[in-house]
């Protein structure tokens, strides 16, 4: 089993972020131009359509993706830009613009680092073992996935909320969670829970464990052997689950949205003053703030193909 | 250092991998567990390599309990079948490994560890691939820097689980002869699993033949091969005839024929008759023990091997034998047979 | 000495890391969740049945279905052929909209929301010209249905488009010289193995559009009754402080969700017996 059907399964099991395997690998055909139709060929392939089909369901995916895909994100520059550069700067200088900046990125570096964590743990746990319960164990880890993200705040409330369960003992000691920090921390760690477990498991279970007995046959400890053979063998899938659990963690919207309270300058995430310009017509500033956000999501797109491409080349040179 | 191990039980699920196992391996020797996949033989190697635990029993390096010791803490060198080299970092740093993770106290320096790794390589006559990585070499080249890495840490002893698997049938032979005469450098005392009777055969000084969980003989290459204990050994270990026979006090019957042949004491009732190839002799009809029609005959090298329809059985029962070619035999031709050494174990042995 | 020999494993960390797995899993996932639950739990059925009964929780909730259902049923059919063009065909551009089918996977919901907003209001790119036709997308429960299809065209096109990958070649062959035709092959030997990965992404298409929130309230009009998502309902009755109601829907969203994940499991199962892809 290659690592890339690896990383395909993670995908079909993840159900979301996780990347179909580049096609271009698996189908390594001659690029042929269909506006060229070559009607005899066609008809002598057996797994092909006829020229105008081919056209008709070409022209139909480029349309789709065009419209539905393709031109929302040109709006999103194009608004940003709609009254000139400096407009589109002097938006992002606001202070409430940097606030939600500076939190956004703290609230991911705490969910980033909490799930890193949680995810070399769990996987080591699940990849490395024999147990029973284990598939249901890994079912319990998707959950987030299948929550919708309003939800996930909402769990959150009825624990920390002013009528929740924790509230009035919080509200007795004088502890902000809800409409804070913490709250938006939690929310964003439940919805990005999943992320870095879901690509290191597949790619652990694949890789065995022998790499890490011969390691504890010579004489390692157990984190010697962590650290010098089995972090090194995961290092690009750690950092593939990582960067999908930052874009997550940098974008979310639902879940913060209910647990964070607005508090302008203070609580506003960039995804909730996206939402806030946005409903006061302010639309450079929000979508100024949304191309950044855009710009994100574009970032971890190229990064994740080029990460795909690496955890394939790794696996290359060990087929036997 | 001497192996001691002691009433070994090992049960994955209901199955038994290992059933009451007693074995003792003596100081310097090369020892092989033989056996079919699933006779339990890989598992009782990674139980003293401490890669594995028992469910009950007793396991002694050098007379002290090593079950007591995890694997980092037993000073086993392991082999592993598919080398289990680490991918990421060099042969160098592969063969280093073990010393580099030593405790501080008794860590070796930076110019100790090169030399003693540069010696190792050029022990595996590989020091000219020091700075490349696995996947950059042969199955040979890694079977070697695989054991000059479990050599790095001294090991009291060397475990190898199918050392030459892996491999195509040319290099198997000569790491099999190099794997010898490395023995008889080092002399560390060593085991290695093999499912190749031939392998066993040639590279071991004591073979254990092993079957469904148990030992089923102890020996010399040359006891085991013609002396075998076991209806399941003289199967395993060469090529057999086994001919279904009946046993009444000394006589021997096949098909209510009478052979002309001692039982050489096997139980009265059903057994089988063991009779290795070249161990048949070839004579005149009504000279021998059996008699057959021979069917087709196929000579190379020094010998010729016959196919013999025995008689008396309607022609269902074939076997085939090897004699050497100082008669030529001819298709159809009735010759008679009897066994110059042979085997009789009971049928439900 | 004892024959007895505690049951050990050659990796270290089982107990600590396992330990800390199942801690943080309750803290962070399965205590909140169950948080959820007990609160419906402090609610008589009869209050439960009001709140969810009421005219504009049901309305809420049929939105939420109705328009993520016909919103994946789209997804299906487009999905299938975008797949198709980029499994089969060659075309300039094809890896690039290969990249393309993960924005929305990847671009964060809010700013999807307002980008198709922008794009579909009134004086939008594309706004303008469908409001001449009369067709007014924004602000309706039509711009609902557009967010949602944007947000599911990943999942039925990540999740088909290994297998048609992995599809063996040999079967279109038998088919073809069996005496088939393209049409014939395609709709009776190639989709039918393809059915169990149409199931699973025509579901999760489905699951995701029914909890999506941000990338439809802002193109929804948020009309009561009209266009107002189950989800939106939710945040709502949170911000009117009133817990109970907000709890009991998500509980009827929840079950629902994992309900048809678990379905739709069922009958992947069902088909995939049926029809074994290799």
């Amino acid at each position: 089993m290659s690592m890339q059907t690896g990383l395909a399964t993670s995908t079909t099991q993840l159900r979301t972020y996780a990347p179909a395997t580049d096609v271009s690998v698996a189908a390594p055909a001659p690029r042929l131009e269909i506006a060229r139709a070559e009607p005899v060929a066609a008809r002598r392939n057996p797994r092909t359509e006829p020229g105008p089909v081919r056209l008709i369901i070409i022209a139909l995916a480029i349309a789709f993706l065009s419209i539905f895909v393709v031109l929302p994100l040109v709006v999103v520059f194009a608004s940003a830009f709609s009254k000139g550069i400096v407009a589109y700067f002097a938006a992002l200088a606001e202070p409430e613009a940097l606030a939600a900046i500076k939190l956004t990125l703290l609230i991911a570096a705490i969910s980033v680092t909490f799930n890193l964590v949680f995810g070399v743990v769990a996987a080591w746990a699940i990849s490395k073992f024999e147990f029973t319960g284990k598939t249901f164990l890994i079912t319990l880890i998707d959950l987030p996935f299948s929550v919708s993200p309003v939800i996930s705040g909402l769990v959150f409330v009825l624990l920390f909320g002013a009528q929740g369960y924790f509230g009035p003992w919080l509200q007795a000691h004088n502890v902000h969670i809800l409409f804070a920090v913490p709250g938006i921390a939690l929310a964003t760690i439940f919805v990005t829970f999943p992320f870095v477990a879901r690509a290191l498991i597949p790619l652990m279970q694949e890789q065995g464990t022998q790499e890490e007995e011969a390691a504890i046959s010579l004489g390692a400890s157990g984190l010697q052997t962590f650290f010098r053979v089995t972090l090194p063998n995961i290092k690009w899938g750690l950092l593939y689950g990582v960067l999908l659990c930052n874009a997550r963690a940098m974008g979310e919207f639902g879940a913060v949205s209910v647990v964070s309270g607005h508090i302008r300058g203070e609580t506003n995430t960039m995804p909730l003053l996206v939402e806030i310009l946005y409903n006061e017509y302010q639309f450079v500033a929000s979508f100024a703030i949304a191309s950044l956000l855009a710009m994100l999501a574009l970032i971890t797109l190229v990064a994740k193909t080029v990460l795909e491409r690496r955890l394939d080349e790794a696996e290359v040179p060990d087929g036997d | 250092m001497a192996i001691e191990v002691t009433n070994i039980v090992k049960k994955f699920g209901s199955f038994a991998a290992l059933d009451n196992v007693d074995l003792k391996v003596a100081d310097g020797e090369l020892l092989a567990l033989l056996g079919p996949s699933g006779s339990g033989k890989t598992t009782l190697l990674r139980i003293i390599a401490g890669l594995d635990w028992p469910d009950s029993g007793e396991v002694a390096i050098d007379g002290e309990n090593a079950l007591s010791r995890g694997a980092s803490e037993r000073q086993v060198g392991f082999v592993f079948q598919h080398y289990a080299l680490f991918r990421h970092m060099t042969v160098f740093e592969n063969v280093a490994f073990g010393l580099r993770v030593q405790p501080r106290a008794i860590r070796k320096d930076e110019a100790t560890i090169r030399a003693r790794v540069k010696n190792l390589l050029d022990l595996v006559q590989l020091d000219w691939l020091a700075n490349r990585y696995p996947s950059q070499l042969s199955g040979g080249q890694r079977q070697r820097i695989a054991l000059a890495r479990a050599l790095a840490i001294e090991p009291r002893i060397l475990l190898l689980d199918e050392p030459f698997g892996a491999l195509d049938a040319k290099v198997r032979k000569e790491l099999r002869q190099w794997l010898r005469s490395l023995h008889n450098e080092i002399h560390v005392t060593s085991i290695f699993v093999t499912h190749d009777q031939e392998e066993a055969l040639e590279v071991a000084n004591r073979v254990v033949v092993m079957d469904k969980g148990r030992i089923e003989q102890i020996g010399s290459p040359g006891e085991v091969y013609d002396n075998p204990a076991t209806a399941f050994v003289h199967g395993f270990i060469g090529e057999s005839i086994v001919l279904p026979v009946d046993v009444a006090g000394d006589a021997v019957q096949l098909d209510g024929r009478p052979l002309n042949i001692p039982a050489l004491g096997a139980a009265s009732g059903a057994a089988k008759l063991f009779v290795r190839r070249h161990d048949m002799a070839v004579g005149p009809a009504g000279t021998g023990a059996l008699e057959g029609a021979i069917r087709h005959v196929r000579s190379f090298g020094p010998i010729q091997r016959a196919e013999v329809a025995l008689a008396g059985t309607e022609g269902k029962t074939v076997i085939e034998i090897d004699a050497p070619r100082d008669r030529e035999l001819q298709a159809g031709e009735i010759v008679s047979l009897q066994p110059r050494r042979y085997r009789i174990f009971a049928a439900q042995g | 000495m004892s024959t007895a020999v505690a049951r050990r494993s050659t990796l270290p960390g089982f107990g600590l890391t396992m330990g800390l797995t199942l801690t943080w899993l309750s803290v962070i996932i399965l205590i909140p969740l169950a948080a959820l639950f007990l609160k419906t739990f402090e609610l008589s059925l009869d209050q439960f049945w009001s709140i969810v009964a009421s005219r504009r929780t049901l309305n809420a909730l049929k939105i939420s279905f109705g328009l993520s259902f016909a919103a994946a049923c789209v997804n299906l059919v487009m999905g299938t052929i975008i797949v198709w063009a980029l499994v089969r065909y060659r075309f300039p551009g094809r890896r690039l909209f290969d990249a393309i089918v993960d924005i929305p996977f990847a671009l964060p919901t809010a700013v999807a929301g307002v980008a198709l907003t922008q794009l579909f209001a009134q004086k939008g790119w594309l706004g303008a010209p469908l409001a001449e036709l009369g067709i007014k997308v924004a602000f309706t429960p039509i711009g609902i249905f557009i967010a949602m299809i944007f947000i599911g065209i990943p999942f039925v096109v990540r999740t088909v488009q290994p297998v048609l990958i992995d599809l063996d070649p040999e079967i279109e062959e038998a088919a073809a010289s069996l005496g088939a035709n393209r049409w014939h092959t395609v709709f009776r030997v190639i989709l039918p193995s393809l059915i169990p990965a149409l199931l699973t992404g025509f579901a999760l298409a489905f699951a995701r559009a029914i909890g999506e929130y941000g990338s439809v309230i802002f193109i929804a009009g948020n009309l009561p009754n009209v266009s107002e998502i189950a989800p939106l309902l939710i945040v709502i009755r949170l911000s009117e402080f009133r817990y109970a109601d907000a709890t009991a829907i998500a509980v009827v969203m929840l079950v629902a969700s994992f309900l048809i994940i678990f379905l739709i499991n069922r009958l992947q199962r069902w088909a995939q017996a049926r029809i074994p892809v290799h």
